[in-house]
């Protein structure tokens, strides 16, 4: 579905690669967690993925298509982003800024119709924020932001969707609602995702496949249950740490330990 | 309501009261006037001293307030949004100082080479414009592909205070007559006297709104940041190009002919934004023709208040703006 072959990145010519010859694949209903420690490159990544940075070298593929290929409008319209956090400068409801998300469906002068409005509530109903709609966006709790922004995101109708750390400013009661949001969506709706986060519970509770980032490289890539391993946890993030299947959930659980210098 | 509707309601109303103050406009002053009679064709016009009035010696003014007005708004709304900043105002990134200085030189120098029946004045500052929108332009664009907002607010403000240096440095080389005539042009005056110069800025004017119409959808995405209106299918750069150019360009046209008329380009959009919401497919007309019967407004007061003494219109939108501007700043805090 989306796969980047040998892609390389730096944001200026003499600085070092920040994305350093990643190959990975997004298959068709998957639901990718890409996870790293701070400034592993998981943000830039998920911008060569989206297209809105392109790599110094290698390719990204949206299903064949080069994404240098495609117009930003092509792109739009078959992946959508959610990033960490939306600022506004002005003060948008939160239909409106759902409906923003029929944009690349739309001609220059063409108003939504019926059809958008019903796909923008229908997305606001997904994400559980159905009730939300005439709300002024600032309003919302951090929770409720990401929920109308993820919806924006539906509303676009994409085959893929890229979330750049969905839970990273929310609380413990929210991460849970966002990881069984994504899951859901990803289960019953067959949405293709993406994720790049810090949440080793998200990644462990609701990912098929990890991606582990270091300085820029994959260091492991694979099903979530091999991947998640306590030698991998600590050549990630120098911590050791213990890795458990829960026995109530059943997913596998990380608790760290201790922190070791490499 | 559909935003169909509300473009109906919104465009409908303001169109209707813009209309209403550019006819009633001209038939106040010094001698009152009857539209009635300055609209009544079965009199001769050489009779009819009404319409004489009305249309020779009173309209070419409330047009050129209405023309200025709808120009300084809608680009006020433009720029904020290409700006992510509430607080922007089309003079942010030094077109009007640039359009101020190239009239202080043509009035220091007592240049005297008018052209199309426009004056040497306003023909040199909107080269002056032009000039002040290059600069900035390629100091923005020079770091990396695109515009970047920050660098093109820096380099806006830095020639702003740098212009005004030198528009200070020609008013105190410049004579007496000749510096009172650079302080009134600052203050902003809509006594363009003929249809002339209405007609040399209404192409600059008429291309800018012509990409203004394309550019709505875009600027509600871009006021969520470039990344999102990128993925959400804006091309983020060409839109921004566009905003940029078609926004200074209308601002320099609409400062050549009246002055540097301030704060209609905040107030405005400001006021409409608490009347409409922020949707930029309804701000933008809303503020265009709000902006022309506000402006238009502002000018009879400036006219009447103090006649037969007429107090410079730039005074007149200052003294509403900038407390309005101040309510606002608090009130946002």
């Amino acid at each position: 579905m989306l796969r980047a072959d040998d892609v390389s990145f730096r944001y200026h010519a003499d600085t070092p690669l920040v994305v350093d010859g990643v190959t990975l694949e997004v298959a068709r209903g998957d639901l990718v967690g890409i996870l790293g420690p701070n400034g592993s490159g998981k943000t830039t990544l998920l911008r060569l993925l989206s297209g809105t940075r392109a790599p110094t070298s290698g390719t990204v593929r949206l299903v064949a298509e080069p994404l240098h290929g495609l117009s930003r409008r092509d792109i739009a319209r078959r992946l959508a982003v959610v990033p960490q956090e939306v600022e506004l400068a002005f003060e948008y409801t939160a239909l409106e800024i759902v409906l923003m998300g029929r944009h690349p469906h739309l001609g220059l002068f063409q108003v939504e119709g019926p059809g958008d409005y019903a796909i923008a509530r229908e997305a606001l109903a997904a994400t559980g924020t159905a009730h939300l709609e005439s709300r002024e966006f600032h309003t919302l709790s951090g929770g409720e932001k990401q929920r109308v922004v993820i919806a924006a995101a539906l509303a676009q109708a994409p085959d893929v969707l890229l979330l750049d750390e969905p839970t990273a400013s929310l609380d413990l009661g929210y991460q849970l609602d966002i990881a069984a949001l994504l899951s859901t969506l990803n289960r019953d709706r067959g949405v293709t995702m993406a994720i790049s986060t810090h949440d080793l519970h998200l990644a462990a509770s609701i990912c098929r496949t990890l991606v582990l980032m270091r300085g820029g490289r994959v260091l492991a890539h694979g099903p979530a249950d091999t991947v998640l391993t306590p030698a991998h946890v600590r050549a990630l993030y120098d911590v050791e740490a213990d890795v458990h299947v829960h026995p109530d959930t059943g997913h596998l659980t990380v608790v760290p330990v201790r922190r070791v210098r490499a | 309501m559909s935003l169909r509707r509300r473009l109906v309601t919104v465009v409908g109303s303001f169109g209707i009261l813009t209309l209403a103050v550019v006819l009633w406009a001209p038939t106040v002053g010094s001698t009152p006037i009857s539209l009635a009679r300055a609209f009544d064709a079965a009199l001769p016009w050489a009779d009819n001293v009404d319409a004489q009035i009305f249309f020779v010696a009173r309209l070419p003014r409330v047009l050129a307030g209405a023309l200025i007005g709808a120009t300084l708004a809608a680009a006020g709304v433009v720029l904020q949004a290409l700006l992510r900043n509430p607080l922007a105002t089309p003079f942010t990134l030094g077109v009007s100082a640039g359009a101020a200085l190239g009239a202080m030189l043509a009035i220091a120098w007592r240049l005297d080479v008018g052209a199309l029946g426009v004056s040497s004045v306003p023909i040199a500052s909107f080269l002056g414009s032009l000039a002040a929108i290059l600069i900035v332009y390629w100091l923005a664009s020079s770091q990396r592909r695109g515009l970047s907002t920050n660098v093109l607010l820096l380099a806006g403000v830095t020639l702003n205070s740098f212009f005004s240096a030198l528009i200070l440095f020609v008013q105190y080389l410049a004579d007496f007559a000749e510096s009172f005539r650079t302080v009134r042009w600052l203050m902003g005056d809509l006594d363009v006297g003929s249809y002339g110069p209405l007609l040399a800025a209404t192409p600059f004017i008429i291309t800018a709104f012509a990409v203004f119409a394309t550019l709505p959808r875009a600027l509600n995405l871009l006021t969520m940041g470039d990344d999102v209106a990128a993925s959400r299918g804006v091309d983020v750069v060409r839109a921004q190009q566009w905003a940029f150019v078609s926004a200074s360009l209308a601002t320099g046209a609409a400062v050549s002919l009246g002055g540097p008329v301030g704060f209609i380009g905040i107030v405005v959009p400001h006021l409409v934004r608490l009347m409409v919401g922020a949707d930029h497919r309804v701000v933008l007309p809303a503020a265009t023709l709000f902006g022309a019967a506000f402006l238009v407004l502002c000018d009879l007061l400036a006219r009447t208040v103090m006649a037969p003494v007429e107090v410079p219109v730039g005074i007149i939108t200052a003294l509403i703006g900038g407390p309005f501007f101040l309510w606002l700043l608090v009130r946002q805090s």
